[in-house]
């Protein structure tokens, strides 16, 4: 796997092994049960048991699987909480009400827009700022990202921060992660949308939060309506 | 797009046509002691609704875009924007007609198999008399009666959002190739919903008569009788039961309710269950028994072997968080071929072994049948095996090229592997093919048994003339009594009534 950029990609991870691990083990008991029997109990033998069941054996593999099954089941509900169903939330004025988002992104055949707020710290308002194909987003903080689609399904997907979420036209839907690091990587599209669904990736910066400010204080000014006009000069 | 058609055609013209089209017809009858299917008409009329589909699918790869070009599972927009992909003309109308036609014709021959297990057993044929094959059929006929009507009804649905410029499908204000919908107002998961309804069922309609006839076989050829019959009669209940309240796990990513998804993981993982209960029996099967390694066993061991891995797979994506990052990944293309290829075309192919001489009243080549079987078993885990690891370092699926992705491109190596054990896998069948034919030919004669099976169809003669039997079949026990300690054959036929009997059938067959 390539390596997790969040703490929510960890224990994704930590899952994932963990699973395998049980298959495995699983795997391996099974693959030599047969083996061995199929080694064992051979053509030479003089005659097969005549036994039709064992119902206390039976009981022991269907309880004891439902049991780790169950447990399974149980004990991946919080990782799924946090990565779907628990969006960060802010204290405004003694409110506990949930994040803004951070980006509204907007995907097409074949491309994502980054729409960023402008001076209002807004998203969805006049003075939006969007670029197109570079996502850069400050380290270390809740970053919420608002997901919609011009045409058709499409999905944001980044491997290292263990994200993916399909975006339905019509649907509005939100993603978040906590970077624990700074780097780069790539956003791919990971639902079939069209002929250049595999051409359908875009960048994806990491950076410091003071870095984030620069970034985005100068693509403001240059994208503002105002850029390059009299009175607003670079 | 090739990936559509194949998928499309394996799944929908190949899998469940031969499974239950092919086998069913042909051994619900022989196994249950009936002379013919309940309805011929229907039967025939079936039949006939299959080629106007075959006629559409392949019509649709000379239309404009070389066939559909929205994927297996059809998801509109993409499927019914008219401008959203160089196959979404014709090509995609006449795979959705194609559908609709495939649908009718299964649905029509999944009535007849349910009236004519129900209504046409033998004397003395209780339902817990029936072979383990018989009783796949009928799950899956009772799944597919419940199923396919959604799906059909979808597919009319996406055929008039297509063609009557109705919305079922299509949200307001959306565009593509600046083009937008003539209506709007409706809902693209909706769609998603009423596919994976029937299509998670689908996959148990795909497997389940798979499972059936290897348990046959596991038991004829260890000499034993099947461990925990009325069990596993029960398991394929429950999985089909199961079946249709999990089909949200397709859907973990796609946006709908993320509380639901909870529910649809927790079915998920219980479907592990009933599954694991029939490995555990197959594997108590061969316990204690007294192993004849023909190639139907050699293919029903490899059915259990590869369903294990494929199943086991299954518990990891059940697991949504695990499934955020493996979504669309060659890791489910992996685990979908090891269920249904690994699993399900092994049984087929050892199905065929198995049945052959009933059909042909010829014995296959056992060696032959063994090479093939080594070829296919290295071959298939070359081929799907690395599909895991590629799909854990998030290679995505339905790329035309992932190396776009400057991350993928360190994969190469094994994709080229894969694909040359696809085509080392692809010979092996020739294999099979020269095997089959040449068999119908030279192979030397079989009499009525010459497995020495118990069930009702090695009763009758190889081949069966029409009518199937020569003689009225009376049941007189369950299929499984083999190496029973009052005969002095390993096998003891259902139609035998006393084990001092047994001389007299050796002398008629």
């Amino acid at each position: 796997m390539p390596e997790s950029y969040s703490n929510a990609g960890n224990t994704i991870d930590y899952l994932f092994n963990g699973l395998h691990l049980l298959s495995a083990l699983i795997l391996v008991g099974t693959m030599l049960a047969i083996g061995w029997i199929v080694w064992k109990f051979d053509e030479s033998r003089e005659q097969a048991q005549h036994i039709h069941h064992n119902t206390r054996l039976e009981l022991v593999w269907s309880i004891i699987p439902c049991i780790i099954l169950v447990f399974i089941a149980f004990y991946q509900m919080n990782s799924w909480a946090e990565n779907k169903m628990n969006r960060p939330t802010i204290e405004v004025g003694g409110q506990t009400i949930p994040k803004p988002p951070l980006v509204l992104v907007k995907a097409k055949q074949f491309g994502w827009e980054f729409h960023y707020a402008g001076e209002d710290d807004r998203i969805q308002t006049q003075d939006d700022v969007y670029i197109e194909n570079e996502l850069v987003v400050p380290v270390g903080q809740d970053v919420v990202l608002q997901l919609e689609s011009y045409d058709v399904i499409h999905s944001f997907s980044v491997v290292e921060l263990r994200l993916k979420q399909d975006i339905v036209p019509g649907m509005i839907q939100f993603a978040w992660f906590n970077a624990t690091r700074e780097g780069e990587m790539e956003i791919a599209c990971a639902e079939l949308c069209g002929w250049g669904h595999y051409k359908m990736t875009a960048r994806m910066r990491i950076v410091s939060q003071s870095e984030f400010d620069n970034w985005l204080s100068r693509v403001t000014r240059e994208y503002s309506p105002n850029f390059g006009s009299d009175d607003g000069t670079p | 797009m090739l990936f559509t058609m194949h998928a499309t055609i394996m799944i929908f013209f190949v899998i469940i046509p031969i499974l239950a089209g092919g086998f069913g017809n042909y051994l619900i009858p022989l196994m249950i002691g009936a002379e013919d299917m309940a309805f011929p008409r229907l039967n025939m009329c079936s039949y006939w609704f299959m080629w106007p589909a075959f006629g559409c699918m392949i019509l649709s790869f000379f239309m404009p875009g070389h066939g559909p070009g929205a994927g297996w599972t059809s998801y509109p927009p993409l499927s019914v924007l008219l401008s959203s992909a160089p196959g979404s003309g014709n090509a995609q109308t006449l795979w959705t007609l194609g559908m609709i036609f495939i649908g009718v014709a299964s649905m029509m021959g999944s009535l007849n198999y349910m009236t004519t297990i129900i209504q046409m057993r033998a004397p003395g044929m209780h339902m817990f008399r029936m072979p383990m094959t018989v009783w796949g059929m009928f799950i899956t006929a009772i799944m597919q009666a419940f199923a396919l009507p959604v799906l059909t009804a979808a597919l009319l649905m996406q055929l008039s959002d297509r063609v009557l410029l109705t919305g079922f499908f299509l949200p307001e204000a959306i565009a593509a190739n600046n083009a937008s919908p003539a209506s709007g107002g409706g809902q693209p998961l909706l769609w998603q919903h009423l596919f994976w309804f029937y299509s998670h069922p689908a996959v148990y309609i795909m497997i389940l008569p798979a499972m059936g006839m290897v348990s046959d076989m596991l038991s004829c050829f260890s000499r034993k009788p099947l461990f925990g019959y009325r069990p596993m009669v029960y398991s394929i209940t429950a999985i089909a039961g199961l079946g249709f309240i999990v089909w949200g796990h397709h859907m973990f990513i796609s946006g709908m309710n993320q509380i639901l998804a909870v529910s649809f993981m927790v079915s998920t993982m219980l479907i592990a269950l009933p599954s694991g209960i029939k490995v555990f029996n197959w594997i108590g099967t061969m316990y204690g028994g007294r192993l004849h390694l023909t190639t139907p066993m050699l293919f029903s061991i490899g059915f259990v072997s590869m369903f294990i891995i494929g199943g086991l797979s299954g518990i990891v994506m059940a697991a949504p968080p695990v499934d955020i990052m493996i979504h669309d990944t060659y890791y489910i293309v992996a685990h979908l071929h090891y269920v249904l290829f690994g699993s399900s075309i092994l049984g087929v192919m050892g199905a065929i072994y198995f049945w052959f001489p009933k059909m042909f009243g010829r014995m296959m080549n056992d060696s032959l049948g063994k090479l093939h079987f080594l070829l296919t078993f290295v071959f298939l885990n070359g081929t799907f095996y690395p599909m895991h690891l590629l799909g854990a370092k998030g290679f995505p699926r339905r790329y035309a090229d992932p190396y776009q992705l400057e991350g993928m491109l360190e994969l190469l190596p094994m994709n080229q592997f894969m694909t040359y054990c696809a085509i080392g896998m692809g010979a092996a069948q020739l294999i099979f093919l020269v095997n089959f034919v040449g068999s119908m030919f030279v192979g030397p004669k079989a009499d009525r048994n010459p497995w020495n099976s118990n069930s009702l169809e090695w009763s009758a003669p190889s081949p069966p003339g029409h009518g199937n039997f020569d003689f009225q079949p009376i049941v007189y026990r369950g299929p499984y009594e083999y190496s029973h300690p009052d005969t002095e054959t390993d096998h003891f036929p259902q139609i035998v009534a006393e084990a001092t009997d047994m001389k007299n059938v050796e002398v008629n067959a």
